[in-house]
């Protein structure tokens, strides 16, 4: 496999790739349970005459791909242990406060999801609440801790260098370009419920409801986009140097505008289809862009991927066990988003 | 209290939390497509309603399982990361199975549970069973990378660095075999009786009513064939274990000095500092003849290394019997339940089998902490044998008592919550009155 390809001419590795289906898992859990976090925060700030219709159009869009959506996450967590085991061990210490509030929030989200939906009508209010607030914390918390990874804040240092509690154990992630970065992930996963909620009402009034919460969001992420660049001028410096400097960057930017132009264009011209493809694509290439800055980093400044890469005999397998886990997993997803997120019924 | 008291309690409750749901994710799909393809073979309304009402159980556990596995493999990281960046190459590789067959029940129970009016009732049936399939698949796999920690291989210790690493060699391990058969058998035991024991509780009130009548009937086909099958499986467990983990099975049998024809002990609480077990009933030889299928054989007692590589003894010893006593009553209550069966007696009208399988439906799930307990504390003070300490194991991170009563008392609200609901869709007897005397006329097979 080596020798295939070159970026910024390296080689790509057999590591490298396995990184990039990390990387593409982060990106479908972004794109898809994030969607899910969106629609809890729309759940929060449901209001307007079609306040009920709004949420019930939120849980029944979420219903059936809930759990699969979730499983992105648990993927990307096994193959870093599996094949980066020194980044997944210092990210666990590190960011042991971060990571420990996401899980309660995935805790509460997930089951407060579930007692929503099978609790009583008169308890149904507060599962509610709990799952529209743990919607609102859980990817403030992601995004911080993707921004304290981009910061280049969790180098070896920790204990050995003798600082202090805080020192090793907050200030990386509690630090304004970290939680910029959260409040990004926290916007961009409500834009991208409201889009995807837009093709999912059958109401026009609903889907109007919708689109001008994602034309609001979608101005919202763009200003949360350039806050987080301004803050990476200091905060960030290698990510600042990549999305800057490297030859690749202006093409990607170039993209991503684009994709962020059509996205806002397709909404305003109520292209709901096409408003979905691009707010995919704008985001998954601000992740994207993310991951080209910090290659070949795996944690910056001093993890790389090469360093922290688990045997070659390991590395081949997983590789091997993902090609067969996709020929079981790709067409059943398939078959999922066909039964439920295509109006033509299958049988 | 001490950080490392903490993250193993904090990962014992996780565990223990994160079982419950396991196991029932393991045995309830497969009670719901039983009870589905009794509809579709039937046409009876009955089964259609059992179907569903274990099918929204699966959801409400399924959903709850998943969040607290998700906290497990997190929790590798933030509480063991020197055992993760130790183990990670060497035993990630079942974590991924696991990740993939985990996937895949959760997509077919999203087809399962929102596909009834929209998939063929052929193509439904079959999510179901996929569902059931990747259920046995994910418990699988994760208790491989267990009985790796227990019988560790598939790499070269140099430097206390881990060379020529073997993934598979890894996940062939010597305990692997044991270990997930004795796991597998005890969800479908564990769930089968819980949920027998639910229904014959209600029977015990109401005996003709038809729809508890089928719920147990389907709960004791699923759970009695493992509950008897078990003893046979704890069996080559033991053996294995006396070869294997010497000091695992002595504390677990509270054998304290070496010898040959050594006793089995029932009961007693050991006693460390006077090195006897205090209070026991022994049955002469018999442990050398279970372990070794040998009277005369040598079972090595804990005397055969230092006191400080002693796991807890009392508790493990105390977990053991109270695991053994447990799956015996499970067995002796499922042999019971299989004879009147053959002997065509009407099981709903037995009230002393009722009582017993009332009695039998907590115990399964006690059996399977007790084994968790057996398992992992026996092993201690290891967190990967005669390999990696658990005390080297754990975080450098100070204050983990925080995390610890975080986790706890979040586990506990869930649980309240969980039993709650369940009470709500499943156990609650359905509000049709016709379907009382359904089994009395004759209606079902």
């Amino acid at each position: 496999m080596a020798g295939v390809l070159h970026v910024g001419g390296r080689i790509v590795t057999l590591a490298d790739w396995l990184a990039g289906v990390i990387f593409v898992a982060l990106n479908a859990y972004a794109v898809l349970g994030g969607a899910d976090f969106g629609g809890g925060v729309w759940d929060l700030l449901a209001f307007g005459p079609r306040r009920e219709r709004q949420r019930e159009l939120i849980a029944e869009a979420i219903g059936p791909v809930w759990e699969a959506n979730h499983v992105w996450l648990i993927l990307a967590i096994v193959l870093l242990f599996t094949c980066f085991p020194p980044a997944f061990a210092r990210l666990g210490t590190l960011l042991h406060i971060p990571l420990s509030l996401v899980l309660i929030g995935i805790v509460l989200r997930g089951s407060a999801f579930t007692f929503w939906r099978y609790g009583a009508d008169e308890e149904q209010r507060y599962w509610g609440v709990v799952f529209a607030i743990a919607s609102l914390i859980t990817p403030l918390l992601l995004g911080t801790t993707a921004g304290a990874i981009a910061s280049g804040a969790l180098g070896q240092g920790g204990a050995a260098t003798g600082d202090g509690f805080y020192t090793i154990y907050v200030a990386p992630w509690l630090d304004p370009f970290p939680l910029s970065v959260g409040l990004f992930a926290l916007i961009a996963f409500a834009f991208l419920a409201a889009v995807y909620l837009t093709l999912e009402a059958r109401e026009p009034e609903l889907r109007e409801d919708f689109r001008r919460r994602g034309l609001a969001s979608g101005v919202g992420l763009f200003v949360a986009a350039v806050m987080a660049l301004l803050l990476s001028l200091s905060g960030a410096p290698r990510v600042r140097d990549g999305l800057i400097f490297a030859t690749w960057a202006l093409p990607l930017h170039l993209l991503t505008a684009a994709a962020a132009i059509t996205a806002l264009w397709a909404l305003w011209v109520r292209r709901w289809r096409v408003a979905r493809v691009a707010a995919v694509a704008q985001v998954s290439l601000i992740l994207w862009g993310w991951a080209l800055s910090q290659y070949p980093y795996i944690l910056p400044p001093d993890l790389s991927i090469a360093s922290a890469a688990a045997p070659a005999a390991t590395l081949r397998l997983v590789s091997g066990a993902l090609a067969l886990g996709a020929v079981v997993l790709l067409p059943s997803l398939y078959y999922l988003l066909r039964v439920f997120k295509s109006s033509v019924s299958v049988t | 209290m001490p950080d490392l008291l903490a993250a193993r309690s904090q990962m014992a409750v996780s565990l223990a939390f994160h079982i419950v749901f396991a196991v029932i994710g393991i045995a309830m799909p497969l009670m719901m497509v039983l009870a589905e393809r009794r509809w579709q073979v039937t046409g009876h309304a009955i089964y259609l309603d059992l179907a569903k009402r274990w099918a929204k159980g699966t959801a409400i556990l399924f959903a709850v399982g998943a969040v607290s596995g998700t906290v497990l493999s997190f929790e590798l990281g933030l509480l063991w990361p020197r055992f993760m960046e130790f183990a990670g190459p060497i035993i990630g590789m079942p974590f991924s199975l696991e990740g993939f067959a985990f996937f895949t029940e959760a997509i077919f129970l999203g087809v399962y549970l929102y596909g009834w009016d929209r998939i063929s009732p052929r193509a439904h049936l079959w999510a179901g069973v996929a569902v059931a399939v990747s259920g046995v698949a994910s418990g699988i796999f994760v208790v491989i990378a267990n009985a790796w920690m227990n019988a560790p291989t598939g790499f070269e210790l140099v430097n206390g660095q881990a060379v020529n690493v073997d993934p598979i060699a890894a996940m062939a391990n010597a305990a692997a075999v044991s270990q997930t058969l004795h796991m597998t058998l005890a969800a479908y035991a564990a769930t089968g009786f819980a949920v027998a024991g639910i229904h014959a509780f209600l029977l015990l009130k109401d005996p003709a009513n038809a729809f508890h009548r089928r719920a147990l009937e389907i709960a004791l086909i699923v759970g009695a064939p493992a509950a008897v099958l078990q003893p046979i499986s704890g069996d080559i467990s033991a053996r294995h274990i006396a070869a294997q983990q010497p000091v695992k099975l002595a504390a677990a049998e509270a054998v304290f000095r070496t010898q040959a024809g050594a006793p089995l002990t029932l009961g007693g609480w050991p006693d460390v500092a006077a090195r006897e077990n205090r209070f026991a009933v022994e049955i002469p030889s018999a442990l050398s003849l279970l372990a070794f299928h040998d009277p005369h054989a040598v079972v090595q007692g804990l005397d055969r290394v230092p006191e400080s590589e002693w796991p807890n003894v009392p508790a493990v010893h105390l977990s053991f019997q109270v695991m053994v006593a447990l799956g015996t009553y499970l067995a002796l209550v499922a042999l019971w339940a299989a004879w009147l069966s053959w002997r065509r007696a009407d099981l709903a009208h037995n009230r002393w089998l009722m009582r017993a399988i009332v009695l039998a439906a907590p115990m399964g799930f006690i059996a399977v902490e007790a084994g968790w307990m057996v398992t992992e504390l026996g092993r201690q003070p290891w967190v990967i044998y005669g390999v990696l300490k658990t005390r080297d194991a754990v975080t450098p991170m100070p204050g983990l008592v925080v995390p610890f009563v975080t986790f706890t008392l979040l586990y506990c609200f869930l649980g309240v919550i969980v039993v709650w609901l369940l009470y709500r869709h499943i156990i609650r007897s359905p509000a049709v009155p016709e379907w009382r005397g359904f089994y009395m006329s004759g209606g079902g097979s």
